[in-house]
């Protein structure tokens, strides 16, 4: 990773949703959903199952389309382009899925190399590539064993790895650390924090668990000490200015519940943002 | 909405009680029109990428082994027991009139005309169509496919088109095989049950075929891999539900693709007749 990330435009946010609706045959998940999410930002996604947090990710990969409304990712409207178009757009964006979807035929040397291959780079460089994501994620050792050989954390890890292999500007994150015992669930959390804090990557994070978004707004990867460290709320005047930006976003019948600051929502006294405090 | 889950569940119920048989009837139409709308398009988009870059060449050789050599031991053992049934089906019949040397003949029209492409096409079904509509279903189930859309990739240019491709140039091969096994098949129940000479037998069903013949024989299977390439696609790409999903699609496949074929080879046999008579 010592390239550094193509980042969006600085004239408008990264990713923007304006009144977005989409339903299927059960019924009208989104109602009308707007927010934006700014350059180096991470929108932490909170809601029960079913509220459409998976949906928002794909809707802004372009996987899916909205019934009404815009979606614009990096200042192109994805909402309104072709299929083709989009997967020349989806090269620009990573995508981390909830059990990691590699692909169970290939091996962990090869699901990471399949971007570049697809995009025709030359094998001499896609070996030291993919070396280098593998060494970030901390598992160099891995390179020919099979998804089906690994333990849940480590698919998830060679999932970002994946997903990173072309500095995307913007991650998408599905549900990360969703059945995860606690220790690998902090690593993968560690792992997105270093992507955002040492390479200024704008993620939207789709969770059901609150500390994790709790770890991402509290904490950042300081690259000197090489660890993670608290921000200044916990004594660190330094982290509050190198930490980018975190904010929730709280979907519920369709909509947004709640949109704001990690304090607002820890502080909130409403009832159904306090379930998910407890 | 509902302040309880108990109110949400009654009023649930009711909804779905309110819905009329012609409602249920029309939707149920509407569904079966764009599913056929969805199988059209995507055969239009695999013929028009098969022509169109870029190409998963590599792809497209692990499918004609899967596909072609893979299916080699069922076309060489259902091929040659083909053959002999039919002689010893026929021989009793010709053998009644005193022509039993007309064996060779009737089996090898019926072989390369009909028997030959539709056996090949129906066990190839049942085993290829099925083989990919539960490889790629499974693919959607753990979302590879949406890991590959994601990635920048067309599913339909790594995914269905080299399965195509390999359908459509391993069926005449495979044909070829099963109608010369059947041959073989026939020849040596032939020699041992009508004592027929295996000369005489091959000479014959040699020279009872024509162009038209073999032109017929050919043809069906490109068209009849064409079939069952895109159902197991199609069905495997379109699965929903899970990993019950994946085996509904996979007994969907076999049944459709095996229906498909045969009413495919109807029309294609009337068409054959039709030009054979015009141009050959």
């Amino acid at each position: 990773m010592s390239r550094a990330v193509t980042g969006p435009s600085d004239s408008g946010p990264a990713i923007q949703f304006d009144d977005v609706r989409i339903g299927f045959d059960e019924g009208d998940i989104f109602r009308g959903v707007s927010f934006r999410v700014q350059p180096r930002e991470t929108k932490i996604l909170l809601g029960e199952t079913g509220t459409g947090k998976t949906l928002t990710l794909k809707l802004a990969a372009g996987l899916l389309p909205p019934t009404a409304g815009v979606v614009r990712v990096l200042g192109q409207e994805v909402s309104r382009m072709v299929e083709q178009d989009l997967l020349d757009f989806r090269r620009k964006i990573g995508f981390v899925f909830q059990e990691g979807a590699l692909f169970d035929s290939m091996t962990v040397a090869d699901n990471v190399a399949y971007r570049l291959r697809e995009d025709g780079v030359d094998e001499e460089e896609i070996e030291p590539r993919v070396l280098e994501v593998l060494r970030f994620v901390e598992l160099e050792d891995t390179l020919e064993e099979l998804p089906s050989e690994l333990s849940g954390g480590m698919r998830r890890r060679v999932s970002i790895a994946r997903a990173l292999i072309n500095q995307p500007a913007i991650v998408l994150y599905d549900s990360p650390t969703a059945g995860l015992d606690p220790i690998t669930s902090q690593t993968i959390i560690t792992l997105i924090l270093r992507l955002r804090d040492v390479y200024g990557v704008t993620a939207l994070l789709a969770t059901q668990r609150l500390q994790d978004g709790f770890a991402l707004a509290n904490f950042h990867f300081d690259p000197e000490a090489g660890r993670v460290v608290p921000n200044a709320r916990n004594g660190n005047a330094a982290g509050a200015a190198k930490s980018p930006p975190t904010r929730f976003l709280v979907y519920r019948d369709g909509g947004i519940y709640f949109e704001g600051e990690p304090e607002e929502l820890l502080n909130s006294k409403d009832p159904y943002l306090q379930r998910f405090l407890v | 909405m509902a302040d309880t889950p108990f109110q949400a569940a009654g009023s649930e119920g009711k909804d779905k009680q309110s819905i009329s048989v012609f409602e249920l009837f029309t939707d149920s139409a509407k569904k079966s029109v764009a599913a056929v709308q969805d199988y059209a398009m995507l055969c239009g988009r695999s013929v028009a990428n098969i022509f169109v870059g870029p190409h998963y060449l590599q792809d497209t050789l692990i499918q004609m082994d899967f596909i072609g050599a893979g299916s080699m031991p069922i076309i060489l053992l259902a091929g040659f027991f083909i053959g002999a049934v039919m002689v010893l089906q026929t021989g009793s019949q010709f053998t009644r009139f005193g022509q039993s040397s007309l064996t060779g003949d009737v089996v090898a029209i019926a072989l390369v005309r009909e028997l030959g492409p539709a056996f090949t096409g129906l066990l190839v079904t049942g085993r290829c169509a099925t083989g990919i509509a539960s490889e790629l279903g499974s693919m959607v189930v753990t979302e590879q496919v949406d890991a590959m859309r994601a990635m920048g990739t067309d599913p339909n240019r790594k995914l269905v088109v080299p399965r195509v491709l390999a359908s459509l140039l391993m069926l005449p091969l495979l044909t070829a095989i099963m109608d010369f096994i059947g041959l073989l098949g026939g020849c040596v129940a032939s020699v041992l049950s009508l004592r027929l000479s295996a000369i005489e037998f091959w000479r014959r069903a040699i020279d009872a075929l024509d162009f038209a013949d073999l032109m017929q024989g050919f043809s069906k299977p490109i068209v009849f891999g064409f079939i069952l390439a895109t159902i197991g696609c199609y069905k495997g790409l379109t699965v929903r539900g899970g990993t019950q999903g994946v085996g509904r699609a996979t007994t969907q496949a076999a049944v459709l693709g095996s229906i498909l074929i045969i009413v495919a080879d109807a029309f294609l046999t009337k068409l054959a007749l039709f030009l054979a008579n015009k141009i050959f």
